[in-house]
């Protein structure tokens, strides 16, 4: 609601616009409501369709029912008609309408009949306005049809109209949000005349009841309420208008009303008086549910009635909260909120209790009238839902769970034999008139520790002791003095008292300790999942929470790279029946819940809440309980689970921002690294052709001025250089081949002997400038590694080697056992390496970092080295020489069998 | 002094260029071919004494023209050229009928020296002098007579298989394959063959690390010295 600011430019209601928004992309649904069966709407809907198909439109029938009348028949003749899903049911089948069939043939308008229908089981949705929902979302326009009587809202009002009651209902949300409604009105004596000639179809009920419900004052009644309903929706819609085009006009004050909700089966039809009076006076509402220790103790039924009239409330559009009890009476609690809340208006149900026990408890409407101060209190009579389950006062102390046990009782009389043998002790010094107080002692003890019933166990019992033992004539029941009896009726009444009070505050404060329980749980959850690094454990973590939160059994799906699974679950669970998957599925795809107890999907055995974040849908959460039949989770559970849920979404999405921050990152130094790459070959590559280009150059320009030793020398360094880039593109290429893991050795026994001829023979050129020595140990076993591999790995640590090396020094290639491998070693005697570097320098790009620009080239030939060794099964490590400075690179392998044939 | 004709297959003109040039020097005539087309009607019509035959032609694989010169009876030595050692391509030109190869980058002494090595072997048909000699080592192809300085060496039968195969195909390199197939008449255990050529060494006193007589060529075969 805007409270426009005084004077000043107005501003279009935000709610307004943003309702406007939203109706973008939906499809409009036009309403033909109807104040009874018979008035016309289905012919109407389809008189209507068919202008629009002449007109050009896309128009199919979803569903119409013609009864078998020829005449609706014929109306139904031109349109195409999706065929209905045949579901089947109890043995027969049951044709509904293909919700399926209709999204993929994506019709502009689709024409459904009976929008109030209930779906066979095992439809998508129970209800057939969600399925039209679905298709408004989808982009379809909808015509359908709609009594006054299947209304939400209306319902208790039509039932006390008609003496029907109607149990398929459309929530008012639906109503409100149609983009038209069209009247179809019909005089009651027209109608009447209708059902004469036979032109109604009605289901085969008494004839007494029809004859009633088409009574001229019922449908007179009917027809005044549909007229009005709809006249509110216009009114409504015109404030919309305005509010949207900030026209100034008469806003509601900012009311607010409170409706409140208890155990009572009355509270349903109070919930749907306060919607009405909500709606009268255009404001929210509030269903407001106090917990204390009473209703905590309440069995199952009433439970669950207290969790179908919250639900109810915001079903129809209002907020539901449960809120704990503070130690005080009802009446207070209530009030504190609704002042909070600005609230002006408080409904609640007149007492049904008798007057005894609104002297002992208090009386929530009396108290609540007195004190509301300017706060209007409506009190409502209500009628029940169930005229079988009529109301009746719950008795205060009903703890159905709570028999007291064999033990407590034991205990209880214990207390009072100590609290009698103490008394009997102190008994010549106070006198027996005090001695009560002992036993109230005890009493209170019990109270606080055992409850009230053990309490009034053990008042029955000190009662009983303190006078058979201490009242005059003792041993015996009976009491001489009058001022005796006068204390001993004292005495019980306030030990009653007291143990009642004792009791309570112990049931408040197992109450407290059970909330706060619960509120440490979710905090510790929410700091479990801040310290937790693995998507797997974020899951695992959650749904344990919730598996022990709501003893319940739980299984977590996740979404990724377009595949939904199973990732979690508690207890472990990996398997979802085809009907959990799909409610999952769509639960997820929807961002709404879906599965038992939700309005889609109601047959899967499980519940599905999807899990999303600000980025949207991540997964679904599942849980599944023991009960059968029925939602799982009272309104309280459910706002558990949507806070656990939330949770481990934000925990989810975290993780995955993390792993994409390190992807990032990784990226980043990938390409920092290939920049570094680039820019090296780019170097390595010139640096000879620049040599060879200008030695021949220089050849060719002055080749007659020169004598015959620079010639030579000129035509040397091209030789040379030419080799330095060939031997420089091999090694790119055994880089490349390396990283695309296309390296296959084809290792054959080879004697390393051979291995170290052809080598030596190789590095003649690149040795020139040292001394090269051959050292191979005589009767070396085979190995087995591929011949060009290992020649090409060897290869490059001469030549690396010999760019280290000073000149003249000494490069040695040795070949020797060691144990069950063979070493084949290039040793230098150049100035070797630190400690942290002998690792690093078989990085590629090593020499790039260091930005070493003597000998850049070499950064790749030993990295090459190492990934042909480790290609073949072999290692390739390096070290400083232990006899002299300088390095040893070697290779180990494994030593092949067999020598001789 | 014409040293022969042989013609140059290769669709790089630099190298046909560097060919023709160095094998010009010898006193080898050189027809030129850029792909295997031109080098089929060369062949046809020029009827040269040998073939420097590159791999990589663009239109037709240099296997495929080697596989149907050989079929169709043509004897002449053919030399082929490839980009880099170990490529499964040269060992199968080889067993394709390939007398020897030459890697990319080449010098062309080299070059020169295994084209003058296949030449004379095709010029001796297979009628190998009865003598070897190269070095210290001299073999008896009539009497299987084996001496390394003089001194008489026993070689099993195997070894001699070996030697003797490598003997008539002196300075030409021999694949594994085809030593299997002539020795063994199939193939074996790889580790065998190098066992045997091991073996083979100790005895002509040839150390592997730094071979006179029997040089391994990496990934491909083996290669006798040339007969002095």
């Amino acid at each position: 609601m805007a409270e426009e600011p005084d004077g000043e430019g107005h501003r279009p209601s935000p709610d307004a616009l943003l309702e406007a928004a939203r109706r973008e992309g939906r499809g409009r649904l036009k309403l033909f409501l109807g104040a009874a069966p018979g008035v016309g709407k289905t012919y109407e809907m389809l008189e209507t369709g068919r202008a629009r198909l002449a007109a050009g439109i896309d128009v199919v029938i979803g569903v119409v029912e013609t009864h078998g009348r020829a005449e609706t028949e014929a109306l139904v003749a031109p349109f195409e008609t999706v065929p209905r899903r045949q579901i089947p049911y109890r043995g027969q089948m049951l044709g509904e309408m293909d919700l399926d069939a209709i999204l993929a043939r994506r019709p502009e308008l689709v024409l459904v009949d009976e929008l109030a229908h209930t779906n066979a089981p095992g439809s998508r949705h129970p209800k057939r306005y969600m399925d039209v929902e679905e298709l408004l979302a989808a982009g379809i326009d909808i015509y359908s049809t709609l009594n006054i009587q299947h209304v939400e809202s209306l319902n208790d009002v039509v039932a006390q109209i008609t003496r029907v009651r109607i149990r398929e209902t459309v929530p008012d949300s639906v109503l409100d949000a149609a983009d038209d409604i069209e009247v179809v009105d019909l005089s009651p004596a027209d109608l009447i005349q209708r059902l004469h000639e036979g032109k109604i179809y009605l289901p085969r009920t008494a004839k007494r009841a029809i004859d009633h419900f088409f009574s001229p004052g019922n449908l007179t009644a009917l027809r005044e309420l549909a007229l009005r309903r709809t006249a509110q929706r216009v009114d409504q819609q015109l404030l919309s208008h305005m509010q949207s085009h900030a026209i100034p006009g008469p806003w509601a004050a900012g009311e607010r009303v409170l409706v409140c909700v208890s155990e009572d089966p009355r509270a349903q039809a109070l919930v749907r008086y306060a919607k009405r009076l909500a709606d009268r006076l255009r404001a929210p509402f509030v269903a407001l549910h106090i917990e204390t220790a009473r209703t905590r103790l309440l069995g199952e039924a009433a439970g669950a009635r207290i969790a179908d009239a919250l639900r109810l409330a915001e079903h129809l559009g209002g907020e539901a909260v449960t809120l704990p009890g503070g130690g005080r009476r009802i009446a207070d609690d209530v009030l504190a909120y609704a002042r909070r809340q600005n609230v002006n208006h408080i409904v609640i149900g007149k007492s049904v209790r008798s007057r005894l026990f609104e002297i002992l408890h208090g009386s929530v409407v009396h108290d609540l009238v007195r004190r509301a101060g300017t706060i209007s209190v409506h009190v409502i009579a209500g009628e029940a839902i169930d005229a079988a389950a009529a109301p009746q006062p719950a008795p205060p102390s009903q703890q159905t769970a709570r028999r007291p046990g064999p033990y407590l009782a034991a205990a209880a009389a214990a207390v009072g034999a100590v609290a009698l043998a103490i008394g009997k002790l102190i008994e010549p010094l106070v006198g027996a008139g005090s001695v009560d107080l002992v036993f109230l002692l005890g009493v209170v003890l019990v109270a606080s520790y055992g409850g009230l019933w053990p309490a009034l166990f053990a008042t029955a019992v000190s009662l009983l002791a303190y006078n058979f033992f201490f009242l005059p004539p003792t041993w015996t029941f009976t009491i001489a003095d009058p001022t005796n009896v006068a204390a001993l009726v004292v005495f019980t009444i306030v030990t009653f008292l007291v143990a009642n009070l004792a009791a309570r505050a112990r049931a408040e404060a197992v109450v407290a300790r059970s909330r706060a329980a619960a509120t440490e749980a979710l905090y510790s959850f929410s700091r479990k999942l801040a310290a937790v690094g693995t998507i797997d454990d974020v899951l695992w973590a959650t749904a344990y929470q919730i598996a022990s939160m709501l003893d319940m059994r739980v299984v977590l799906l996740l979404a990724e790279d377009g595949d939904f699974a199973v990732r979690a679950g508690y207890p472990p669970e990996d398997q979802l029946d085809e009907a959990d998957i799909a409610a999952a599925k769509w639960a997820f795809a929807n961002n709404q819940p879906a599965g038992r107890g939700a309005d889609t999907l109601p047959g899967a055995r499980r519940f599905f809440m999807p899990l999303s974040t600000g980025r949207g849908p991540i997964g679904a959460v599942g849980i599944d309980g023991d009960e059968k039949g029925g939602p799982l989770l009272t309104p309280d559970q459910r706002r558990l689970l949507d806070a656990l849920a939330g949770q481990a979404a934000l925990a989810i999405e975290r993780v995955f921002l993390a792993e994409d921050v390190e992807r990032s990152r990784r990226d980043a130094e990938a390409d920092r690294l290939r920049q570094a790459l680039l820019s090296s070959i780019s170097h390595d590559l010139r640096t000879p052709l620049a040599a060879i280009l200008g030695a021949v150059g220089t050849l060719r320009g002055y080749g007659t001025g020169l004598d015959a030793a620079t010639r030579d020398e000129l035509l040397a360094t091209t030789e040379a250089e030419a080799e330095r880039l060939n031997r420089f593109i091999n090694n790119l290429l055994d880089m490349t081949r390396l990283e695309a893991g296309a390296i296959r050795p084809a290792t054959v026994p080879t004697d390393p002997d051979e291995i170290v001829g052809s080598l030596a023979e190789r590095v003649a050129g690149v040795v020139s400038g040292h001394r090269f020595v051959v050292d191979v140990a005589p009767r070396l076993p085979m190995v087995a590694v591929d011949p060009v591999l290992i020649e090409q790995a060897l290869f490059n640590l001469v030549d690396n080697a010999a760019k280290y090396a000073p000149a003249g020094t000494t490069i040695t290639l040795s070949a020797r056992r060691e144990g069950d491998t063979v070493a084949l070693a290039v040793l230098d005697e150049g100035p070797g390496l630190g400690a942290e570097e002998l690792e690093r320098v078989f990085d590629k790009f090593y020499r790039v970092e260091k930005g070493d620009s003597v000998r850049a080239g070499t950064g790749l030939g030993l990295s090459i080295s190492r990934g042909f060794v480790e290609a073949m099964g072999g290692s390739l490590s390096a070290a400083p020489r232990p006899d002299r400075s300088g390095l040893a690179f070697t290779i180990r392998l494994p030593a092949g069998a067999g020598e001789r044939p | 002094m014409n040293a022969g004709r042989v013609l140059v297959v290769d669709d790089e003109p630099p190298i046909r260029r560097l060919l023709k040039a160095g094998l010009g020097t010898q006193g080898y005539e050189v027809i030129e071919a850029a792909d295997g087309a031109a080098a089929r009607a060369a062949m046809a019509a020029e009827r040269p004494d040998g073939v420097i035959l590159d791999l990589g032609l663009p239109d037709i694989g240099g296997e495929a023209l080697l596989e149907g010169w050989r079929r169709a009876g043509i004897t002449v030595p053919i030399l082929i050229l490839s980009s880099r050692t170990g490529e499964a391509g040269i060992v199968k030109a080889l067993d394709a009928g390939a007398d020897d190869y030459v890697t990319k980058p080449f010098g062309i002494d080299e070059l020169v020296a295994r084209l003058r090595v296949a030449l004379r072997h095709r010029v001796q048909a297979e009628g190998a002098p009865p003598l070897f000699r190269t070095g210290g080592l001299s073999v008896d192809l009539v009497r299987r007579i084996v001496r390394l300085d003089e001194a008489e060496i026993h070689l099993s039968p195997k070894e001699y298989e070996i030697l003797a195969l490598l003997v008539r195909h002196a300075g030409k390199v021999i694949t594994h394959q085809q030593l299997m197939k002539a020795v063994w008449g199939g193939a074996i255990d790889a580790q065998q063959l190098r066992v045997y050529v091991r073996q083979l060494r100790q005895k002509l006193k040839d150390d592997p690390a730094r071979p006179v007589y029997i040089r391994t060529e990496t990934g491909v075969g083996y290669r006798l010295r040339e007969a002095d």
